[in-house]
Protein backbone atom coordinates (compact mmCIF):
# COMPACT_ATOMS: atom_id res chain seq x y z
CA UNK A 1 0.00 0.00 0.00
CA UNK A 2 1.33 3.49 -0.78
CA UNK A 3 3.66 4.62 -3.55
CA UNK A 4 7.31 3.70 -3.83
CA UNK A 5 9.43 6.86 -3.94
CA UNK A 6 12.35 7.44 -6.27
CA UNK A 7 15.72 6.82 -4.62
CA UNK A 8 16.58 9.58 -2.18
CA UNK A 9 13.19 11.25 -2.42
CA UNK A 10 10.38 10.84 0.05
CA UNK A 11 7.19 12.76 0.81
CA UNK A 12 3.90 12.26 2.61
CA UNK A 13 2.49 10.94 -0.70
CA UNK A 14 4.03 7.54 0.06
CA UNK A 15 1.19 7.06 2.55
CA UNK A 16 -1.57 7.59 -0.02
CA UNK A 17 -3.90 4.60 -0.36
CA UNK A 18 -6.72 3.50 -2.63
CA UNK A 19 -9.54 3.96 -0.09
CA UNK A 20 -12.15 1.99 -2.02
CA UNK A 21 -9.86 -1.00 -2.31
CA UNK A 22 -8.77 -0.77 1.34
CA UNK A 23 -12.38 -0.52 2.52
CA UNK A 24 -13.51 -3.53 0.49
CA UNK A 25 -10.61 -5.60 1.74
CA UNK A 26 -11.26 -4.72 5.41
CA UNK A 27 -15.00 -5.27 5.14
CA UNK A 28 -14.47 -8.72 3.64
CA UNK A 29 -11.98 -9.54 6.38
CA UNK A 30 -14.36 -8.40 9.16
CA UNK A 31 -17.17 -10.55 7.75
CA UNK A 32 -14.98 -13.64 7.44
CA UNK A 33 -13.35 -13.18 10.83
CA UNK A 34 -16.44 -12.40 12.90
CA UNK A 35 -19.10 -14.52 11.22
CA UNK A 36 -17.19 -17.51 9.89
CA UNK A 37 -14.03 -17.86 11.92
CA UNK A 38 -15.34 -16.77 15.33
CA UNK A 39 -18.99 -17.71 14.62
CA UNK A 40 -20.15 -14.55 16.38
CA UNK A 41 -23.21 -12.56 15.39
CA UNK A 42 -21.76 -9.07 15.39
CA UNK A 43 -19.22 -6.66 16.85
CA UNK A 44 -18.86 -4.41 19.89
CA UNK A 45 -16.93 -1.18 19.34
CA UNK A 46 -15.98 1.21 22.12
CA UNK A 47 -16.15 4.68 20.60
CA UNK A 48 -14.34 7.75 21.88
CA UNK A 49 -15.25 10.37 19.30
CA UNK A 50 -11.72 9.90 17.92
CA UNK A 51 -10.79 9.06 14.38
CA UNK A 52 -9.73 5.43 14.90
CA UNK A 53 -12.79 4.15 16.73
CA UNK A 54 -15.04 6.10 14.34
CA UNK A 55 -13.49 4.43 11.31
CA UNK A 56 -13.61 0.98 12.92
CA UNK A 57 -17.28 1.46 13.88
CA UNK A 58 -18.13 2.58 10.35
CA UNK A 59 -16.31 -0.36 8.78
CA UNK A 60 -18.08 -2.79 11.13
CA UNK A 61 -21.48 -1.33 10.25
CA UNK A 62 -20.71 -1.59 6.53
CA UNK A 63 -19.47 -5.17 6.91
CA UNK A 64 -22.03 -6.56 9.36
CA UNK A 65 -25.02 -4.20 9.24
CA UNK A 66 -26.12 -1.63 11.81
CA UNK A 67 -28.20 -4.17 13.77
CA UNK A 68 -25.14 -6.30 14.32
CA UNK A 69 -22.95 -3.57 15.81
CA UNK A 70 -23.06 -2.41 19.43
CA UNK A 71 -21.46 1.01 19.97
CA UNK A 72 -20.38 1.88 23.51
CA UNK A 73 -19.64 5.30 24.92
CA UNK A 74 -17.68 4.96 28.16
CA UNK A 75 -16.96 8.36 29.68
CA UNK A 76 -15.51 8.83 33.16
CA UNK A 77 -15.79 11.64 35.63
CA UNK A 78 -12.51 13.43 35.29
CA UNK A 79 -11.00 12.99 31.81
CA UNK A 80 -10.46 16.39 30.22
CA UNK A 81 -12.09 15.29 26.98
CA UNK A 82 -14.97 13.10 28.25
CA UNK A 83 -17.80 15.51 27.37
CA UNK A 84 -16.40 16.21 23.92
CA UNK A 85 -15.82 12.48 23.36
CA UNK A 86 -19.41 11.65 24.27
CA UNK A 87 -20.78 14.40 22.04
CA UNK A 88 -18.73 13.29 19.04
CA UNK A 89 -19.45 9.62 19.74
CA UNK A 90 -23.17 10.34 19.63
CA UNK A 91 -22.69 12.27 16.41
CA UNK A 92 -20.97 9.26 14.86
CA UNK A 93 -23.66 6.86 16.07
CA UNK A 94 -26.36 9.11 14.59
CA UNK A 95 -24.54 9.20 11.26
CA UNK A 96 -24.51 5.38 11.28
CA UNK A 97 -28.17 5.10 12.29
CA UNK A 98 -27.40 3.43 15.63
CA UNK A 99 -28.11 4.47 19.19
CA UNK A 100 -24.86 4.29 21.13
CA UNK A 101 -25.12 2.80 24.58
CA UNK A 102 -23.76 4.94 27.41
CA UNK A 103 -21.78 3.23 30.16
CA UNK A 104 -20.36 5.77 32.59
CA UNK A 105 -17.36 4.00 34.15
CA UNK A 106 -16.77 6.55 36.95
CA UNK A 107 -18.32 4.42 39.69
CA UNK A 108 -16.28 1.37 38.65
CA UNK A 109 -13.13 3.47 38.77
CA UNK A 110 -14.09 4.79 42.19
CA UNK A 111 -14.77 1.24 43.33
CA UNK A 112 -11.27 0.16 42.34
CA UNK A 113 -9.76 3.28 43.96
CA UNK A 114 -8.30 4.25 40.59
CA UNK A 115 -8.34 7.97 41.38
CA UNK A 116 -7.21 7.57 45.01
CA UNK A 117 -4.31 5.31 44.02
CA UNK A 118 -3.28 7.69 41.24
CA UNK A 119 -3.43 10.70 43.59
CA UNK A 120 -1.37 8.90 46.20
CA UNK A 121 1.35 8.23 43.59
CA UNK A 122 1.17 11.88 42.50
CA UNK A 123 1.65 13.09 46.07
CA UNK A 124 5.08 11.44 46.11
CA UNK A 125 6.26 14.28 43.85
CA UNK A 126 3.59 16.95 44.50
CA UNK A 127 2.81 16.59 48.23
CA UNK A 128 -0.27 18.86 48.30
CA UNK A 129 -1.97 17.21 45.28
CA UNK A 130 -5.60 16.51 46.22
CA UNK A 131 -9.26 17.11 45.37
CA UNK A 132 -9.80 19.67 42.63
CA UNK A 133 -6.30 19.28 41.18
CA UNK A 134 -5.79 18.17 37.59
CA UNK A 135 -2.75 16.57 36.02
CA UNK A 136 -1.09 14.92 33.07
CA UNK A 137 2.20 13.16 32.34
CA UNK A 138 4.50 14.71 29.74
CA UNK A 139 7.77 13.88 27.97
CA UNK A 140 10.31 16.33 26.52
CA UNK A 141 10.55 16.57 22.75
CA UNK A 142 12.92 14.28 20.89
CA UNK A 143 13.31 16.96 18.26
CA UNK A 144 14.46 19.84 20.45
CA UNK A 145 17.40 18.17 22.19
CA UNK A 146 19.17 14.85 22.66
CA UNK A 147 18.14 14.73 26.33
CA UNK A 148 16.86 11.42 27.61
CA UNK A 149 13.08 11.44 27.59
CA UNK A 150 12.25 11.57 31.28
CA UNK A 151 8.61 11.63 32.37
CA UNK A 152 7.34 14.66 34.29
CA UNK A 153 3.96 15.43 35.76
CA UNK A 154 2.24 18.74 35.11
CA UNK A 155 -0.42 19.54 37.71
CA UNK A 156 -2.81 22.45 38.16
CA UNK A 157 -4.21 23.39 41.57
CA UNK A 158 -7.88 24.39 42.03
CA UNK A 159 -6.62 28.00 42.21
CA UNK A 160 -5.03 27.65 38.77
CA UNK A 161 -1.39 27.43 39.83
CA UNK A 162 0.56 25.09 37.52
CA UNK A 163 3.50 23.03 38.77
CA UNK A 164 5.79 20.64 36.93
CA UNK A 165 7.82 17.93 38.66
CA UNK A 166 10.05 15.18 37.37
CA UNK A 167 8.67 11.78 38.29
CA UNK A 168 10.44 9.31 40.49
CA UNK A 169 10.30 5.73 39.14
CA UNK A 170 7.81 4.47 41.72
CA UNK A 171 5.48 7.44 41.31
CA UNK A 172 5.56 7.15 37.51
CA UNK A 173 4.77 3.44 37.64
CA UNK A 174 2.08 4.05 40.28
CA UNK A 175 0.35 6.73 38.20
CA UNK A 176 0.40 4.63 35.04
CA UNK A 177 -0.76 1.51 36.87
CA UNK A 178 -3.71 3.40 38.38
CA UNK A 179 -4.77 5.17 35.18
CA UNK A 180 -4.59 1.85 33.31
CA UNK A 181 -7.77 0.95 35.25
CA UNK A 182 -9.54 3.24 32.79
CA UNK A 183 -8.63 1.29 29.65
CA UNK A 184 -9.11 -2.04 31.38
CA UNK A 185 -12.52 -1.08 32.76
CA UNK A 186 -13.65 -0.01 29.30
CA UNK A 187 -12.51 -3.34 27.91
CA UNK A 188 -14.30 -5.24 30.65
CA UNK A 189 -17.49 -3.39 29.70
CA UNK A 190 -16.99 -4.19 26.00
CA UNK A 191 -16.66 -7.89 26.79
CA UNK A 192 -19.74 -7.80 29.00
CA UNK A 193 -21.79 -6.64 26.04
CA UNK A 194 -19.98 -8.97 23.64
CA UNK A 195 -20.82 -11.95 25.86
CA UNK A 196 -24.42 -10.79 26.29
CA UNK A 197 -24.96 -10.38 22.57
CA UNK A 198 -22.72 -13.20 21.32
CA UNK A 199 -20.64 -10.58 19.52
CA UNK A 200 -16.85 -10.19 19.08
CA UNK A 201 -14.90 -7.16 20.29
CA UNK A 202 -13.26 -4.88 17.74
CA UNK A 203 -9.95 -3.23 18.61
CA UNK A 204 -9.24 0.23 17.30
CA UNK A 205 -5.45 0.74 17.15
CA UNK A 206 -3.85 2.08 13.99
CA UNK A 207 -0.44 0.88 12.82
CA UNK A 208 1.45 3.66 14.59
CA UNK A 209 -0.12 2.79 17.94
CA UNK A 210 0.07 -0.96 17.39
CA UNK A 211 3.70 -0.94 16.27
CA UNK A 212 4.89 1.48 18.95
CA UNK A 213 3.01 -0.10 21.85
CA UNK A 214 0.74 2.86 22.52
CA UNK A 215 -1.88 0.82 24.32
CA UNK A 216 -2.58 -0.84 27.65
CA UNK A 217 -2.10 -4.58 27.79
CA UNK A 218 -5.44 -6.13 28.74
CA UNK A 219 -7.02 -2.71 28.10
CA UNK A 220 -7.34 -1.05 24.73
CA UNK A 221 -4.75 -3.57 23.48
CA UNK A 222 -7.20 -6.42 23.99
CA UNK A 223 -9.64 -7.34 21.23
CA UNK A 224 -10.80 -10.22 19.03
CA UNK A 225 -9.93 -8.44 15.79
CA UNK A 226 -8.14 -5.20 14.87
CA UNK A 227 -9.33 -4.00 11.47
CA UNK A 228 -7.09 -0.94 11.03
CA UNK A 229 -3.89 -2.04 12.78
CA UNK A 230 -2.18 -2.30 9.37
CA UNK A 231 -2.93 1.36 8.48
CA UNK A 232 -0.81 4.38 9.38
CA UNK A 233 -2.75 7.09 11.19
CA UNK A 234 -2.76 9.35 8.13
CA UNK A 235 -4.23 6.47 6.13
CA UNK A 236 -6.99 6.14 8.74
CA UNK A 237 -7.77 9.83 8.12
CA UNK A 238 -7.96 9.13 4.37
CA UNK A 239 -10.40 6.28 5.03
CA UNK A 240 -12.42 8.50 7.37
CA UNK A 241 -12.90 11.03 4.58
CA UNK A 242 -13.82 8.28 2.10
CA UNK A 243 -16.30 6.77 4.60
CA UNK A 244 -17.78 10.22 5.27
CA UNK A 245 -17.09 10.17 8.99
CA UNK A 246 -18.48 13.49 10.33
CA UNK A 247 -16.13 16.41 9.74
CA UNK A 248 -16.09 17.40 13.44
CA UNK A 249 -14.51 14.04 14.25
CA UNK A 250 -12.02 14.25 11.40
CA UNK A 251 -10.86 17.71 12.45
CA UNK A 252 -10.45 16.91 16.15
CA UNK A 253 -6.79 16.73 17.27
CA UNK A 254 -5.90 13.26 18.65
CA UNK A 255 -5.87 13.09 22.47
CA UNK A 256 -5.07 10.37 24.99
CA UNK A 257 -8.46 10.72 26.75
CA UNK A 258 -6.81 9.51 29.95
CA UNK A 259 -5.64 12.43 32.08
CA UNK A 260 -7.56 15.27 33.70
CA UNK A 261 -5.55 17.99 31.94
CA UNK A 262 -5.76 18.10 28.13
CA UNK A 263 -2.91 16.04 26.69
CA UNK A 264 -1.79 15.51 23.12
CA UNK A 265 -0.43 12.12 22.04
CA UNK A 266 2.99 13.59 21.21
CA UNK A 267 3.26 15.13 24.69
CA UNK A 268 2.93 11.71 26.25
CA UNK A 269 4.25 9.24 23.74
CA UNK A 270 5.13 10.03 20.15
CA UNK A 271 8.04 12.20 19.04
CA UNK A 272 6.13 14.18 16.42
CA UNK A 273 2.57 14.98 15.31
CA UNK A 274 1.01 11.89 13.74
CA UNK A 275 1.48 12.69 10.03
CA UNK A 276 5.20 13.36 10.48
CA UNK A 277 5.52 10.40 12.84
CA UNK A 278 3.83 8.20 10.23
CA UNK A 279 6.37 9.20 7.62
CA UNK A 280 9.28 8.50 9.97
CA UNK A 281 7.89 5.08 10.85
CA UNK A 282 7.25 4.30 7.17
CA UNK A 283 10.79 5.41 6.34
CA UNK A 284 12.25 3.33 9.19
CA UNK A 285 10.33 0.30 7.92
CA UNK A 286 11.54 0.87 4.35
CA UNK A 287 15.21 1.54 5.15
CA UNK A 288 15.12 5.20 4.07
CA UNK A 289 18.15 7.22 5.17
CA UNK A 290 17.53 9.79 7.93
CA UNK A 291 18.89 12.56 5.74
CA UNK A 292 16.18 11.94 3.10
CA UNK A 293 13.40 11.94 5.70
CA UNK A 294 14.85 15.10 7.19
CA UNK A 295 14.68 16.82 3.82
CA UNK A 296 10.97 15.95 3.50
CA UNK A 297 10.08 17.02 7.04
CA UNK A 298 12.42 20.00 7.39
CA UNK A 299 14.37 18.26 10.15
CA UNK A 300 18.10 17.67 10.47
CA UNK A 301 19.58 14.23 9.90
CA UNK A 302 20.46 14.14 13.60
CA UNK A 303 16.86 14.88 14.63
CA UNK A 304 15.52 12.08 12.43
CA UNK A 305 18.16 9.72 13.84
CA UNK A 306 16.80 10.52 17.31
CA UNK A 307 13.26 9.76 16.14
CA UNK A 308 14.51 6.47 14.65
CA UNK A 309 16.16 5.62 17.95
CA UNK A 310 12.92 6.40 19.78
CA UNK A 311 10.98 4.16 17.35
CA UNK A 312 13.41 1.29 17.99
CA UNK A 313 13.26 1.80 21.73
CA UNK A 314 9.45 1.74 21.80
CA UNK A 315 9.45 -1.40 19.65
CA UNK A 316 11.62 -3.14 22.21
CA UNK A 317 9.16 -2.17 24.97
CA UNK A 318 6.23 -3.29 22.81
CA UNK A 319 7.53 -6.88 22.69
CA UNK A 320 6.08 -7.48 26.15
CA UNK A 321 2.84 -5.69 25.31
CA UNK A 322 2.28 -7.81 22.21
CA UNK A 323 3.25 -11.08 23.86
CA UNK A 324 0.56 -13.64 24.63
CA UNK A 325 0.89 -15.57 27.88
CA UNK A 326 3.81 -17.95 27.40
CA UNK A 327 3.53 -21.53 28.55
CA UNK A 328 6.73 -21.12 30.48
CA UNK A 329 6.73 -24.62 31.90
CA UNK A 330 6.72 -26.24 28.46
CA UNK A 331 9.91 -26.68 26.36
CA UNK A 332 10.49 -23.46 24.32
CA UNK A 333 7.43 -21.95 25.97
CA UNK A 334 5.14 -23.79 23.54
CA UNK A 335 2.36 -26.29 24.13
CA UNK A 336 2.39 -29.57 22.19
CA UNK B 1 34.13 8.80 46.78
CA UNK B 2 36.79 8.03 44.17
CA UNK B 3 36.02 7.31 40.54
CA UNK B 4 36.68 3.57 40.73
CA UNK B 5 34.36 3.14 43.69
CA UNK B 6 31.60 5.04 41.89
CA UNK B 7 32.19 2.96 38.77
CA UNK B 8 31.89 -0.26 40.78
CA UNK B 9 28.62 0.80 42.45
CA UNK B 10 27.05 1.97 39.18
CA UNK B 11 28.07 -1.19 37.37
CA UNK B 12 26.68 -3.39 40.15
CA UNK B 13 23.40 -1.53 40.03
CA UNK B 14 23.04 -1.71 36.24
CA UNK B 15 23.93 -5.40 36.14
CA UNK B 16 21.50 -6.21 38.92
CA UNK B 17 18.62 -4.01 37.75
CA UNK B 18 18.71 -4.83 34.07
CA UNK B 19 19.37 -8.55 34.47
CA UNK B 20 22.53 -8.96 32.47
CA UNK B 21 23.16 -12.66 32.08
CA UNK B 22 26.54 -12.28 30.37
CA UNK B 23 27.99 -9.91 32.88
CA UNK B 24 31.56 -10.51 31.68
CA UNK B 25 30.60 -9.38 28.18
CA UNK B 26 29.04 -6.14 29.40
CA UNK B 27 31.67 -3.42 29.14
CA UNK B 28 31.63 -0.18 31.05
CA UNK B 29 31.76 1.89 27.87
CA UNK B 30 28.81 0.07 26.26
CA UNK B 31 26.14 2.54 25.12
CA UNK B 32 22.71 2.03 26.71
CA UNK B 33 21.05 3.73 23.75
CA UNK B 34 22.86 1.81 21.00
CA UNK B 35 22.28 -1.55 22.67
CA UNK B 36 18.75 -0.75 23.83
CA UNK B 37 19.65 -2.00 27.28
CA UNK B 38 17.71 0.63 29.22
CA UNK B 39 14.30 1.98 28.24
CA UNK B 40 12.63 5.23 29.35
CA UNK B 41 11.39 3.71 32.62
CA UNK B 42 14.86 2.25 33.17
CA UNK B 43 16.63 5.59 32.79
CA UNK B 44 14.16 7.09 35.27
CA UNK B 45 15.17 4.35 37.67
CA UNK B 46 18.91 4.91 37.06
CA UNK B 47 18.55 8.64 37.77
CA UNK B 48 16.62 7.91 40.97
CA UNK B 49 19.39 5.52 42.05
CA UNK B 50 22.16 8.05 41.34
CA UNK B 51 20.40 10.83 43.25
CA UNK B 52 19.76 8.62 46.27
CA UNK B 53 23.02 6.67 46.37
CA UNK B 54 25.40 9.55 45.69
CA UNK B 55 23.27 12.33 47.19
CA UNK B 56 23.39 14.51 44.10
CA UNK B 57 20.64 16.44 42.31
CA UNK B 58 20.54 15.91 38.55
CA UNK B 59 19.02 18.80 36.59
CA UNK B 60 16.85 18.23 33.51
CA UNK B 61 19.44 19.68 31.15
CA UNK B 62 22.07 17.30 32.53
CA UNK B 63 20.14 14.21 31.41
CA UNK B 64 22.03 13.82 28.18
CA UNK B 65 23.81 10.82 26.65
CA UNK B 66 27.23 12.40 27.34
CA UNK B 67 26.48 12.01 31.05
CA UNK B 68 24.29 8.93 31.28
CA UNK B 69 24.73 6.64 28.29
CA UNK B 70 27.20 4.12 29.78
CA UNK B 71 28.52 3.01 33.14
CA UNK B 72 31.76 4.88 32.49
CA UNK B 73 30.02 8.12 31.49
CA UNK B 74 27.75 7.95 34.53
CA UNK B 75 30.71 7.38 36.87
CA UNK B 76 32.63 10.36 35.47
CA UNK B 77 29.49 12.53 35.65
CA UNK B 78 28.75 11.56 39.26
CA UNK B 79 32.37 12.13 40.21
CA UNK B 80 32.25 15.66 38.76
CA UNK B 81 28.90 16.37 40.45
CA UNK B 82 30.26 15.34 43.84
CA UNK B 83 33.05 17.86 43.45
CA UNK B 84 30.61 20.72 42.82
Amino acid sequence: MGKTPAHGEISLDVLDIDCREATEQIEASIKTTVLKRFRKRGAVVGISGGIDSSVVATLCVRALGAEQVCLLLMPEGESASSDESTKLGRLLAESLGIEARLEDITSVLEGTDCYARRDEALREVIPNYGPGWKSKIVLPSVIDSDRFRIFSVVARSPEGEEVKARLRPQSYLGIVAATNFKQRTRKMMEYYHADRLNFAVAGTPNLLEYDQGFFVKGGDGLADFKPIAHLYKSQVYQLAAYLEVPEEIRSRPPTTDTYSLPQSQEEFYFSLPYDRMDLCLWARNHGVAAVDVGRALDLSEEQVERVYRDIDSKRRMAVYLHSQALLSGAPDGEAD
Amino acid sequence: MDLNEILKKVREHVVESFVLEDEEEFSNDQSFLDTGLIDSTGILEVIGFLEDEFEIAIEDDEMIPDHLDSVEKIARFVHRKQDE
